[in-house]
């Protein structure tokens, strides 16, 4: 039931995007195409994944026990930008159509603030292995889902009259706030589920 | 070739950050809950984005091609770590209230965009009166709109601070909307179409 909670929080409640304001350049960047935007959320779930067991388990087991805590912003984004180097390399010779698909997105995943900054709050949060896994995989899950629908409202744009001063990014903030009011709608979902326990 | 002055100038109004390069967008929205937490924010970058762009620009003929973006990261990085320690040391409200965007300093597009665009190829004088420049527009900006969404929902003007204004009376019933994230998006998103129709 905890992780259940944790899942919805992490996708419906505390949107990585919509409420925690993270990873929003490739929010507003990627979302035109669909297949952009599913390519790009697979990736971003695949990285995120990856870099959390890696920096968790750096934090607590190389970091920590040195007291080498305020490395924490170096460390943290060098291994990532390893991690997809490596990531991106093992992809090209190993598994090609998914290179084929995810390659172009990779270099960009790099600085994306969500994969920093669920690195960071994995450690903020003091979350144990499990809860780490399960928190990195449903927030950037949260990440495609917030990217895939607002994909789907933009491809709409496309045929609509927008007001030449809102075209382009203007338009598309407006639209993210509109989902991220929506969003709000689940607020409260959490405590539903913590009475049920 | 620009003049000293229009390297420093271009950041203000031409290109200015978020609006004009729409980039680091992230701590835009997040930060802005307050007036204060957006200059705090601004006064953050500056720091990282004038240090890093006179550092690398130093370093423009010694670091190879290749591996140019993670020596970029490494001398970002290392200013951003600073500006945790000192923030963390010397003004707590502002390492709580800016809380992970800190560390976050060290993907803000802005400051790796610089680094690559500019930095990399110009002098260092010319790189620092641009990272001046950029970080300066970028902090007004971030004023701007916290003091707008602080004004509508809060109702106060440079909360947290010893100058704090309430300027609608004690019957005010604040738009608490405004400093959620729907009115975050909402406000950038509106002030960006505003900056188009000046521009134009």
């Amino acid at each position: 039931m905890e992780f259940v909670i944790l899942i919805i929080t992490a996708i419906l409640i505390k949107n990585i995007l919509l409420a925690e304001y993270l990873g929003n350049c490739p929010f507003i960047g990627t979302s035109k195409k669909m297949s952009t935007a599913i390519g790009m959320g697979m990736a971003v779930i695949f990285t995120v994944a990856l870099a959390s067991v890696f920096t968790w388990a750096i934090q607590k087991y190389a970091l920590n026990p040195l007291d080498l805590g305020y490395l924490q912003t170096i460390v943290f984004i060098l291994v990532i930008a390893a991690l997809v180097q490596l990531v991106e390399f093992f992809l090209k010779k190993s598994v090609p159509p998914l290179y084929k698909a995810l390659g172009i997105f990779l270099p960009l995943i790099t600085t994306n603030c969500a994969v920093l900054g669920i690195a960071v709050l994995n450690i903020r949060r003091d979350y144990n292995f499990l809860e780490m896994l399960v928190f990195s995989i449903a927030a950037s899950a949260g990440f495609s889902l917030a990217l895939i629908l607002m994909t789907g409202i933009r491809e709409r744009y496309e045929t609509t009259h927008i007001p030449r001063a809102l075209q382009g990014t203007a338009i598309s903030l407006i639209t993210a706030g509109l989902m991220a009011m929506a969003f709000l709608g689940f607020a409260g979902v959490d405590t539903a589920l913590n009475a049920l326990k | 070739m620009a003049t000293l002055t229009q390297e420093f100038t271009k950041g203000l109004w031409k290109e200015i950050p978020p609006f004009r390069l729409v980039l680091g967008i992230c701590a835009a929205l997040a930060v802005t809950k307050s007036m204060l937490d957006g200059f705090g924010m601004g006064v953050a970058l500056i720091f990282v984005l004038v240090c890093s762009n006179v550092i690398i620009s130093m370093l423009r003929n010694v670091i190879p091609k290749k591996v140019r973006l993670a020596c970029y990261i490494v001398v970002i990085a290392t200013f951003v770590v600073i500006v945790e320690l000192i923030t963390q040391a010397y003004v707590y409200s502002l390492y709580e209230a800016l809380g992970i965007f800190i560390p976050l300093i060290v993907v803000n597009c802005i400051i790796l965009g610089r680094a690559e665009a500019f930095a990399s190829k110009k002098p260092v004088l010319r790189s620092l009166l641009d990272g001046l420049g950029i970080g300066v527009g970028y902090m007004l900006a971030l004023v701007v709109l916290g003091g707008f969404r602080e004004v509508l929902g809060r109702g106060t003007l440079l909360a947290g601070s010893q100058y704090v204004v309430h300027l609608f009376g004690p019957a005010f019933k604040p738009f608490a909307f405004m400093v959620e994230a729907p009115g975050a998006f909402i406000c950038l998103g509106l002030m960006l179409g505003i900056m188009n129709i000046l521009g134009d």
